[in-house]
């Protein structure tokens, strides 16, 4: 049945209080989950009091800060610290996003960080991805052609063609969306979950592609599409503004064009 | 190999089924833009049954058994019937169908429970029919 609590080694329980250097005046409480794999204990909830003078304005500023200043045993992802690679996708004031685009002042009252929802957490801010990487490579996320390519060049497109693709290629993978989607806590294993079906309609509606048929019958199954209940978390907090649900549902238009 | 990477005290997972195979799983089933469709398609045709119901039911407020009879006795008024009763419960099966799947995760129990939420809405489904067909056809 549906878990209504966390089971009993996964309850967070108080953690330390790291206290900010004498002297600091502009302080602001981080709250975040840490869970070390090899200390056997439940994960706690460490608060960091941080001197936001001393840091830039976005939380992976913070971050940073905490694990270069205060407590090294802090894990989280972070590369690029601009939006860009994905890395540092978490649960921020209740709404996954990514670190680096997060700016601290939006967030009111203490700032609470915890991983990706429902994912195996690797340790305190990582999740385990490896099975939505899976999904996303089970799409066959490339252009697949029967005809070779022009011997003079590149595959062609028309200017209409390529706009087609505007709002899916700029995806970059963080599956903000996908651990925000209650299907999928629900359904995980069978569901592929939006970003995975975005970047499958991103080849979908690709004119270059020639394996539209057999990418639409990879999805009509009971899980896989249609565990899609519209529930719309995807694309209230994708982090870069994309629309996960709109391309649910023209898969979905297609299927039923194709159906007749 | 899975998402087993603990260590210690850390509930331990032996899967050593490539992650590829299992999102893989069984492959696509094949179907659910019937289910898909047919929900949404009873949905919209209900909305103008249901109010035709609703006024149907406030017109006979207060009528003897003699008038309900015979309202019902109009093949007109039976034909509409009949449909907000078969697509109610199709609808009602199709959208618990969706529920269940969700909440149940006991693959077992969500077995048996598809099965008796098609059941229960087949026999009301019938029982409200015949009760309909009796009334239209009986003077």
């Amino acid at each position: 049945m549906v878990e209504f609590t966390l089971p009993k080694n996964s309850k967070v329980t108080p953690g330390h209080t790291w206290k900010a250097a004498a002297g600091a005046k502009n302080i602001r409480e981080f709250k975040i989950y840490r869970w070390n794999p090899d200390d056997g204990a439940n994960p706690r909830l460490d608060t960091y009091q941080v001197d936001l003078d001393a840091i830039g304005p976005m939380v992976l500023d913070a971050l940073i800060h905490i694990k270069n200043d205060i407590d090294p045993t802090l894990t989280f992802r972070r590369s690029c610290r601009e939006g860009i690679c994905g890395s540092c996708a978490m649960n921020i004031d209740g709404g996954n996003t990514l670190a680096c685009l997060q700016p601290i002042e939006d967030v009111k009252g203490d700032v609470k960080i915890y991983p990706l929802p429902h994912m195996a957490v690797v340790k305190d801010l990582v999740p385990d991805l490896s099975m939505a990487y899976a999904q996303l490579r089970s799409v066959e996320p490339w252009l697949k052609s029967d005809t070779p390519p022009p011997p003079d060049g590149e595959r062609r497109q028309s200017v209409q063609e390529r706009h087609k693709l505007d709002g899916m290629w700029e995806c970059i993978l963080c599956f903000c969306c996908t651990t925000s989607c209650p299907s999928y806590w629900w359904n995980g294993d069978r569901y592929l979950g939006p970003a995975t079906l975005l970047a499958a309609y991103r080849w979908i509606a690709d004119s270059r592609d020639e394996y539209t048929g057999q990418r639409l019958d990879a999805l009509e199954d009971p899980f896989k599409l249609y565990a899609c209940r519209t529930i719309m978390n995807c694309t209230k907090t994708c982090p870069k503004g994309l629309n996960p649900a709109k391309a649910i549902g023209e898969i979905k238009q297609m299927l039923v064009e194709r159906a007749g | 190999m899975s998402n087993a990477s603990t260590g210690g005290a850390a509930p331990k997972v032996t899967i050593m089924r490539s992650q590829l195979s299992r999102a893989r799983g069984m492959g696509a089933a094949g179907s659910g833009v019937h289910h898909w469709k047919v929900e949404r398609i009873t949905a919209i045709a209900l909305v103008p049954l249901t109010t035709w119901f609703i006024y149907a039911v406030l017109h006979l407020l207060g009528a003897p058994q003699a008038g309900v009879h015979r309202f019902v006795h109009n093949p007109w008024n039976a034909v509409l019937l009949l449909a907000i009763v078969t697509m109610t419960f199709h609808h009602m099966q199709l959208g618990l169908q969706v529920v269940l799947e969700d909440y149940v995760s006991n693959h077992k129990w969500q077995m048996a429970s598809l099965l008796l939420n098609k059941a229960v809405a087949l026999i009301l489904g019938l029982l409200c029919v015949v009760s309909i067909l009796r009334m239209a056809f009986t003077a």
